[in-house]
C-alpha cells in the first residue's frame, strides 16, 4: 500500500525570518505534486521537513498506509526518499553509488547488481556505471541522484528542484524519467521547481508556497 | 669533499652488499615506528571519528589541545617517557627502559596527535551533502559515520602516512629512552647521529640514503593519496 503524507500545523522560522505558520495540506498517494513560489519562501525547507531531514519547531509531519497512521522510525525513512539539488555523490563509482541504498537495507549481490543495472538503464548512465561519479556533469549528476533514490523504490519521492542546474537535453530526460515513474504509479512525487512550463507539463497538483502557507492552485 | 664521495662509494657498497648491522638497523626502525603507529592509529581513529562527527561538550578545547599536541618536542616526550620508565618512576617496574618498547611507547605518544588530527580534519572536510544523502537514502546514524568515514578516506591515509613520516624521522626520543645500544635499541636516525659523532660516515651516509629513500616513498604515498581525493 502506498504512504501517504499529511502536514499538520506546521511552524518554522529561522533567525530574522518566519518561513512557515500553521501550514497543513495532505498529499495524496501517487501523481506529481510541484511545489512553486519565489525564492526563498521555503521550498526546499518544506521538501526537507516532509522528507524528515529536518524538524518543523511545531507541527506533525505524518505518513499514512491506507488509515494507519505509520510511527517514524528507520523503517519508514527507508520508504521515501530525497533527491537534492545538489546531489552528494560518494567518491566511488557510478554503480556503487547508485547501489549504496540497496546495500543499506542488506540486499543480496544479485539483487544489487540487476536493480542498479536497471536503474542506470532508466536513466541513461549504463555506458557510465564504472566511471567515478566525481567527473559526472550537472546533468548525469542529477539523473545519477534520481537513479540512486529510484532503485530503492521509494513510495514517496522528494525532488528539490531536479533540474535546476541541467541543460535543455538533460532536463527531458529527467521529464520523461518522471512521466514513466507517474505512469507505472511507482511513487508519489512532491517536487519544487521554478519552471513555470515545466509545472505544466508534469504535474497533476499545484502547490504554490504564499506568506508561509501552502496553497492549492486550480 | 673527497671524505663525502668516499662516504658515498662505501654506503653504495654497504648497501648493494646487504651488510647485516645496516639490515638489522632498518628492521628495527621499521619494527619500532610501524607499531607505534598501528597503536596509535588504533586509538586515534576512534578519537578523531568522535570529534568529527559528534557534538558535545569541550570538544573545541579538546580539538585545540590534539593541534597543540602536534608540535610536541620530540626531547621532551623523550624525558616524560624516561621520567615514567625509570626505575623511580611510576612504571619502572616494568623495566622497559632503553629498550625497543620504550621507544614504540615515545613513538606512539609523538605519532598520536599528527594522526588524529589529521584524520579529524579529513573528515570535518567532508562536504555536508554526503550526510544528506546518506540519510536520504535511509541510513542508520551509524551507516551515516560509515559513509563519511568511507568518503574520507584518502584524506585518512594522508594523515597516518603522516604520522610514519613523522616517527621515522625521529630522534630525540627514541634517543632518550631507548639508549642507542647496539643490536638492541639501535635505528636508522640514532645511528646516523651517533656514527656522525664518530666520524663514521660510511654507514651513517648509506642509513641517510635509506632513510630519504623511505622518504621519498612516503611522499610518494602521500601524494599518491591526495590525488584520489579529486
Amino acid at each position: 500500500m502506498t504512504l501517504r503524507l499529511e502536514i499538520n500545523q506546521i511552524w518554522k522560522s529561522y533567525p530574522g525570518q518566519e518561513v512557515f505558520h500553521g501550514c497543513s495540506f495532505s498529499f495524496e498517494a501517487n501523481g506529481i505534486y510541484a511545489l512553486i513560489g519565489p525564492n526563498g519562501c521555503g521550498k526546499s525547507t518544506l521538501l526537507r521537513i516532509c522528507a524528515l531531514l529536518e524538524k518543523p519547531d511545531q507541527g506533525e509531519v505524518a505518513f499514512y498506509s491506507g488509515d494507519q497512521k505509520e510511527t517514524i522510525d528507520l523503517n519508514l525513512k527507508r520508504r521515501i526518499s530525497l533527491v537534492l539539488p545538489k546531489v552528494g555523490t560518494f567518491n566511488t563509482t557510478v554503480f556503487k553509488n547508485v547501489a549504496y541504498g540497496l546495500q543499506l537495507r542488506g540486499r543480496s549481490r544479485e539483487e544489487i547488481k540487476s536493480k542498479v543495472d536497471r536503474a542506470l538503464q532508466f536513466v541513461s548512465l549504463s555506458h557510465k556505471k564504472k566511471q567515478n561519479a566525481l567527473t559526472l556533469s550537472s546533468g548525469e549528476t542529477q539523473r545519477l541522484g534520481l537513479a540512486r533514490a529510484l532503485v530503492i523504490e521509494p513510495e514517496i519521492l522528494f525532488l528539490d528542484e531536479p533540474t535546476a542546474s541541467v541543460d535543455q537535453k538533460n532536463t527531458e530526460i529527467i521529464e520523461n524519467i518522471l512521466r514513466d515513474i507517474k505512469k507505472d504509479r511507482r511513487s508519489t512525487i512532491i517536487m519544487s521547481t521554478h519552471d513555470q512550463d515545466q509545472t505544466k507539463r508534469l504535474a497533476d497538483h499545484v502547490l504554490k508556497i504564499n506568506q508561509g502557507e501552502l496553497q492549492l492552485l486550480p | 669533499m673527497e671524505s663525502i664521495i668516499n662516504g658515498f662509494q662505501a654506503a653504495f657498497y654497504l648497501i648493494v652488499g646487504l651488510n647485516r648491522e645496516l639490515l638489522g638497523i632498518i628492521f628495527l626502525s621499521l619494527k619500532v615506528s610501524g607499531l607505534a603507529l598501528l597503536i596509535s592509529t588504533i586509538f586515534a581513529l576512534p578519537l578523531a571519528a568522535l570529534l568529527g562527527l559528534k557534538r558535545f561538550p569541550s570538544q573545541g578545547l579538546l580539538i585545540t589541545v590534539l593541534h597543540t599536541l602536534m608540535g610536541l618536542p620530540p626531547v621532551v616526550v623523550g624525558l616524560f617517557v624516561y621520567l615514567i620508565l625509570s626505575r623511580s618512576g611510576p612504571l619502572g617496574f616494568l623495566g622497559l627502559l632503553y629498550s625497543p618498547s620504550a621507544m614504540v611507547i615515545a613513538q606512539t605518544i609523538l605519532a598520536f596527535p599528527i594522526v588524529c588530527s589529521l584524520c579529524h580534519s579529513a573528515l570535518i572536510g567532508i562536504n555536508p551533502v554526503i550526510r544528506q544523502a546518506a540519510v536520504s537514502l535511509g541510513a542508520s546514524p551509524f551507516q551515516v559515520s560509515l559513509a563519511i568515514i568511507r568518503e574520507a578516506r584518502y584524506g585518512i591515509m594522508s594523515g597516518i602516512i603522516a604520522g610514519f613520516g613523522r616517527v621515522m624521522a625521529e630522534v630525540g626520543a627514541i634517543l632518550i629512552v631507548g639508549g642507542n645500544i647496539a643490536g638492541l635499541t639501535r635505528v636508522m636516525t640514532t645511528t646516523i647521529a651517533l656514527e656522525t659523532d664518530k666520524g663514521n660516515f660510511e654507514l651513517a651516509l648509506a642509513l641517510g640514503i635509506i632513510l630519504l629513500g623511505i622518504s621519498l616513498m612516503i611522499n610518494f604515498l602521500l601524494h599518491w593519496f591526495q590525488k584520489k581525493k579529486i
